[in-house]
């Protein structure tokens, strides 16, 4: 566990140049940066800390999960503005300079070249799926996206997902895609999947780590603890393992679902 | 070339920046960041003679200008930081002092005791002063007897640099640190957390699992500063100042109202690369007012012959 730390991949600080963002909606945007020099082996799952000027209230850093590194060393974040950090983070704008650590934390697992596997994304929590899905679709694995919302808004991006694999939605209340949660989705009745990566809301995760369980299907999450430092120093966004209180930011934020207590 | 060399009571620092306990984890995960040879000490976690736990999730809440923590000591014990840890960090080019704590006097005396035989960790850092625990930490911290049973019991066997990490939720830090001295320490280091709270209007529930954590980061400075300078004047030994220090000027000022040295905490989640720059940035300082040795900063602050305070209180 701790002595993973010194095997982590090096990870850097850096002023990132802000290139583009596009408002996706009134509630989601995408930013992308230009990354002054390549990343080696960024693994999907992996995070950047963002830092947020000026203001008191966003002291801390904020981690956003990489949604895609392009081959130019485009670093695209999927923001949803959901409190003060996003909202200050949404009036950067194109040729501002943003500070990052990069990339940090343990991503996705590689599944087996004939695994089926599933890719769920609930709101903002689709942005890893996207660099995951690109990907896998790259070394030959077919891709299953599935993403789910509480309403159309939540669903963005669907352009760049069918670019990487085969596209299915739902929503609560219907407006897109099937009406319902992830976890009723027809194609879960119609194909027999052997993984399953998800990153979204709790419930929605516990709701499909609950599903895989029963079926035995392999199941990673990326969850979302609150954090402080990002590198493993704090101790603040520990969560409760099999093996005791282990750092979401360097163990994580991907688990194994059996190394949960959920 | 400004002299940077700061000694304290028997350990001698290449500068005087540390790392504080609890945000620099074992220096190693510092490391892609800071040239560790480039600072004057690191304070590795709060280490207890057995595995604990910690609190349960959440531990932490951001607040204006800082934070709370309630990690509670979650470490793996002393033994396994002997066996696990120190043969990867006791090649740093820099001090490392282990910042001890425990529930009664008799964990502190065996860990300080099992910390004396690592040969590159030249002192402890006695943490009398931990909020998040609810045996030991701070309930030594707060009462001059409660200091000294401690101090007294881990100086008798503990023969490097003993330096004691002080709490501010207390009347007068002063008769703390007074009491430390009496007692054999060599430094102490001011201050912990601020006991401090967090609620969650929308849904009428404590941030913190624990109700109550500790408060860092800038917005306890001003206080931090004041403990400093109240306590450079009231004991002989050095004194190891922190509390939201963010940038040289902020060590600078801790060091004008009677540091030693001073310590980075908060400030390494935001800039992990933090500490070698408030280094570089004291020395800078010195240069421009023509100090020629870092150390002469230690209570170098200016004050009037009759401070306002006094004239007030006087009438």
């Amino acid at each position: 566990m701790i002595e993973m730390i010194m095997d982590m991949p090096k990870s850097y600080i850096m002023d990132c140049r802000l290139t583009e963002k596009r408002i996706l909606n009134n509630r989601y945007f995408l930013m992308i940066f230009q990354i002054p020099f390549q990343l080696a082996d960024v693994q999907p799952g992996q995070f950047a800390q963002v830092r947020i000027d000026g203001s008191p209230t966003t002291f801390l850093r904020r981690p956003l999960s990489i949604c895609l590194l392009t081959s130019k060393n485009e670093l695209w974040l999927l923001v949803q503005i959901a409190g003060e950090g996003s909202r200050k983070l949404s009036l950067a704008e194109p040729g501002d300079m943003v500070n990052m650590i990069l990339p940090l934390g343990k991503g996705f697992s590689k599944p087996d070249q004939t695994d089926k596997v599933l890719l769920i994304g609930g709101g903002v929590g689709m942005a890893p799926m996207l660099i995951l899905g690109k990907q896998l679709s790259e070394t030959g694995i077919h891709v299953s996206f599935l993403l789910g919302g509480r309403t159309e808004s939540d669903i963005v991006l669907t352009e760049e997902f069918t670019k990487y694999g085969e596209l299915h939605c739902t929503t609560e209340d219907g407006s897109i895609g099937e009406k319902g949660f992830v976890t009723n989705h027809s194609l879960l009745q119609t194909t027999d999947f052997n993984r399953i990566y998800t990153c979204g809301p709790k419930p929605m995760m516990q709701a499909i780590a609950k599903y895989a369980g029963e079926k035995g299907i392999e199941c990673e999450v990326s969850l979302e603890n609150l954090m402080a430092c990002g590198i493993g120093a704090c101790l603040c966004c520990v969560e409760d393992t099999v093996e005791g209180h282990v750092c979401t930011c360097t163990e994580g934020p991907v688990f194994n679902t059996k190394l949960l207590k959920w | 070339m400004v002299n940077q060399v700061v000694n304290l009571k028997g350990l001698t620092l290449r500068n005087p920046v540390m790392t504080a306990s609890g945000t620099f984890g074992f220096g190693e995960e510092f490391t892609d960041y800071v040239d560790l040879s480039r600072i004057g000490g690191i304070i590795v976690k709060g280490t207890t003679l057995l595995h604990r736990e910690g609190n349960p999730y959440p531990r932490m809440a951001e607040t204006a200008s800082g934070m709370l923590n309630a990690v509670g000591l979650q470490n793996k014990g002393v033994e396994y930081f002997i066996k696990s840890i120190y043969p990867r960090i006791k090649g740093f080019q820099t001090n490392i002092l282990v910042n001890v704590s425990g529930s009664n006097v008799e964990d502190y005396v065996k860990t300080a005791e099992m910390i004396q035989e690592l040969d590159n960790i030249p002192g402890i850092e006695l943490n009398i002063s931990c909020p998040n625990v609810k045996k030991g930490g701070m309930a030594f911290g707060t009462s001059s007897s409660g200091a000294e049973s401690v101090i007294k019991a881990v100086r008798n066997v503990y023969k490097k640099h003993l330096m004691v990490k002080l709490t501010p939720n207390v009347t007068d830090i002063t008769e703390i640190a007074k009491a430390a001295e009496a007692s054999g320490a060599d430094s102490v280091s001011l201050i912990n957390t601020l006991l401090g709270m967090a609620i969650d209007a929308e849904t009428r529930k404590p941030k913190l699992s624990t109700v109550t954590g500790g408060l860092s980061g800038p917005c306890i400075k001003p206080v931090a500063l004041r403990m400093v300078w109240q306590t450079a004047k009231a004991v002989r030994i050095p004194v190891i100042g922190m509390g939201g220090i963010s940038n040289a000027t902020d060590a600078v000022e801790f060091m004008l109202a009677g540091a030693s040295a001073i310590q980075v905490g908060t400030y390494n989640f935001i800039d992990p690369s933090i500490s070698s720059k408030i280094a570089d940035g004291i020395a800078d300082y010195c240069e421009r007012y023509g100090f020629k040795s870092i150390s002469e900063l230690t209570g170098a602050l200016i004050v009037d012959d009759k401070p306002i305070f006094e004239i007030t209180c006087s009438k």
